[in-house]
């Protein structure tokens, strides 16, 4: 029998039996559909914490209070156990050094905002004016933060763009007085839209000269250094600068924590890549499982079929003949499933992309090539055992069947 | 040499704990274009005669040669390549694909032997016409009648131009007008050159035949023939 015939004949058979073949292809195309879309949904917010980590801007190293690695005994353990904070001459000794462009201090707290009579709950960040352009803000009206000594306490603030609409509604905001806490301060600029990042949302914030935020939440700490280098290629020099520098200003003690944006990427890039892999091994257990249906239903399609089988080895079919009709309606069926699950997965990834836009869940191509293709491999698998019993049928026996 | 040549075919079934003998010791000589009828009562071995006589079953012991090749010892898909070429199967209820129209009924032994597609579908039509089933071609054999069914059934059997036609109670299925009509077509190919041997219950059936083999408890009781000795 030659191949276009072998498989012009299975898909008849595939046909003449619709309800079955049906059902075998639904099992299949769901098991595809899991894994294409658990990993679009897995490979989705690998590429939003990506992003997000990206909105940061680039070259960009973070300084943080503490240190958890375990290290040896040396001569600073005896001398304190806590860590030192990092303070604002810290900030100000950074941004002296020549691979640094711009230092941004970080203090960050909640209090409550109040103007005529509204109120609400705001997240402020004390910080300075580089901030702005570290982060790739914008600013909508009005101006940023001055560029003063961090130390000046200025009684400004910077207001969110939700911020602004709530307490002042159409009215201009741009000079207003603000109560933030304790503290009276004049509204100098408007946040412009969409500037997003480490799930901080400028347009729900009030930011401060940082001295300011200092003060209101009555700390000297800093909770983040921000420190921009000057290019790509000055990250790891500037890196460890500036750990000596800090060094050598806390007494010989490492007590702090410098982290890249590289660095956290990768992790953040390594784990849900992981997390997805996984996700997709869990989807790819319902695809074994339609495999197992597969050879089900091909073993009812032998009994069903073993008169059919008997007319044809009384024909002159050989058993090579009659296998390999066997293994390509399976594998018919399976690829039938397949192509419906590939088409199930996506429209069920392009559901979520419409549900959660913020989410960019496009299935990666080789979760897609994956399933498709383990799929097929069952399919066929698990059909060779329905088809060598096919074959191995005694032909007297079989044509006595009908 | 005869085309047929069974000698000392012995084939018994194991059934539970008993042994059933469905063929004790069988010799037989068919010449090429007799028409033989067996008949005997059920359980007397003719059906298995038949299958071993199609190479769809093997005998315990005993030698079968056909056209003077000794089949016995083939292996199952050189058997397959016989019945392909020499054999024709027809069947009591039939056995025709019932997702299958009449016409790629008929040409599946075509398609099984490898025939290319062109040259099926021209020897397909052609036997159609022959067998008066143009109008059917396209129906299922839900949708045909016994006597069409079978018809059908026969131009399966015969499209690879057999040497040999070998019919399981062919008309059993049928009613008598029916019946008759499927036994003159086999009788008009029989004429046509082809051997022909129905296993039949039928005793008017069997009286039409130019040999009657006669079996019972798996050995032949009487071998009559009538009219001119076959060449």
């Amino acid at each position: 029998m030659s191949p276009a015939d072998t498989l012009r004949f299975a898909s008849r058979a595939a046909l003449g039996y619709p309800l079955r073949s049906a059902l075998m292809v639904l099992a299949m195309s769901i098991g595809v559909a899991a894994v294409v879309m658990l990993t679009a949904l897995g490979d989705g917010a690998r590429r939003y914490v990506v992003e997000e980590f990206s909105a940061l801007g680039a070259n960009l190293l973070i300084v943080l209070p503490g240190r958890t690695e375990t290290g040896g005994v040396n001569p600073g353990s005896f001398v304190s156990s806590t860590p030192r904070d990092l303070t604002n001459d810290d900030a100000a000794a950074l941004l002296r050094l020549p691979l640094v462009r711009r230092v941004a201090p970080l203090t960050v707290g909640n209090s409550e905002i109040s103007v005529g009579g509204r109120l609400r709950e705001v997240l402020v960040v004390g910080t300075s004016a580089d901030y702005l352009d570290i982060r790739g803000f914008k600013v909508a009206s009005g101006q940023f933060l001055p560029r003063e000594d961090f130390g000046r306490a200025t009684a400004v603030a910077v207001i969110g763009e939700t911020i602004r609409a709530e307490l002042f509604g159409n009215q201009n905001a741009i000079g207003r007085m603000i109560r933030l806490g304790d503290r009276r301060l004049r509204v100098i600029g408007i946040m412009g839209p969409a500037g997003r990042g480490l799930g901080m949302n400028s347009d729900e914030l009030v930011l401060v000269p940082v001295a300011t935020a200092q003060a209101m939440f009555n700390t000297n700490a800093l909770f983040r250094i921000m420190v921009e280098t000057r290019g790509r290629e000055a990250l790891a020099p500037a890196q460890r600068q500036l750990e000596e520098l800090l060094r050598a200003r806390r007494e010989g003690e490492l007590d702090f924590t410098v982290i890249t944006q590289d660095a956290v990427l990768g992790t953040f890039d390594r784990i849900l890549g992981a997390l997805t892999l996984g996700v997709a091994g869990i989807a790819a257990i319902s695809l074994a499982v339609a495999g197992i249906l597969v050879m089900n239903v091909m073993l009812v399609a032998v009994t069903q079929r073993t008169g059919e089988i008997g007319l044809l080895k009384a024909l002159g079919a050989s058993a090579r003949a009659i296998r390999l009709a066997f293994l390509a309606e399976a594998g018919l069926l399976s690829l039938a499933g397949a192509l419906a699950g590939f088409a199930l997965g996506h429209a069920g990834a392009w559901l979520i992309r419409l549900l959660f836009p913020a989410l960019p869940a496009w299935p990666p191509d080789w979760a897609v090539a994956a399933a498709v293709g383990t799929a097929l491999t069952t399919g066929l698998l698990f059909g060779v055992m329905p088809a060598r019993r096919a074959a191995a049928l005694d032909p007297v026996q079989a044509l006595m069947k009908r | 040499m005869a085309q047929i040549e069974l000698d000392g075919i012995n084939r018994s079934f194991q059934l539970g704990d008993s042994e059933v003998h469905a063929l004790r010791d069988v010799s037989l000589r068919i010449e090429a274009g007799e028409y033989v009828a067996v008949m005997g009562p059920s359980g007397s071995g003719k059906s298995t005669l038949l299958n071993l006589l199609g190479l769809l079953d093997r005998p315990n012991a005993g030698h079968y040669r056909l056209e003077g090749r000794d089949v016995t010892t083939l292996s199952a898909d050189e058997q397959a390549a016989v019945r392909s070429a020499r054999i024709g199967f027809v069947f009591q209820s039939f056995h025709l694909v019932p997702r299958l129209t009449a016409a790629e009924n008929v040409a599946l032994p075509l398609m099984l032997a490898g025939i290319p597609a062109h040259e099926r579908s021209t020897r397909v039509a052609r036997a159609l016409h022959d067998f008066g089933l143009e109008a059917r071609a396209h129906h299922r054999p839900d949708e045909l009648s016994g006597g069409q069914r079978q018809r059908v059934a026969i131009a399966r059997a015969t499209i690879m131009r057999p040497a040999m036609l070998l019919a399981d109670e062919p008309t059993g299925n049928l009613d008598r007008a029916t019946g008759q009509e499927v036994t003159a077509l086999l009788e008009e190919l029989n004429a046509a050159g082809m051997t022909l041997i129905v296993v039949t219950h039928d005793p008017t059936m069997g009286e039409r035949a130019r040999r009657r083999v006669l079996m019972e408890d798996g050995a032949i009781r009487q071998d009559l023939r009538r009219g001119v000795e076959p060449a």
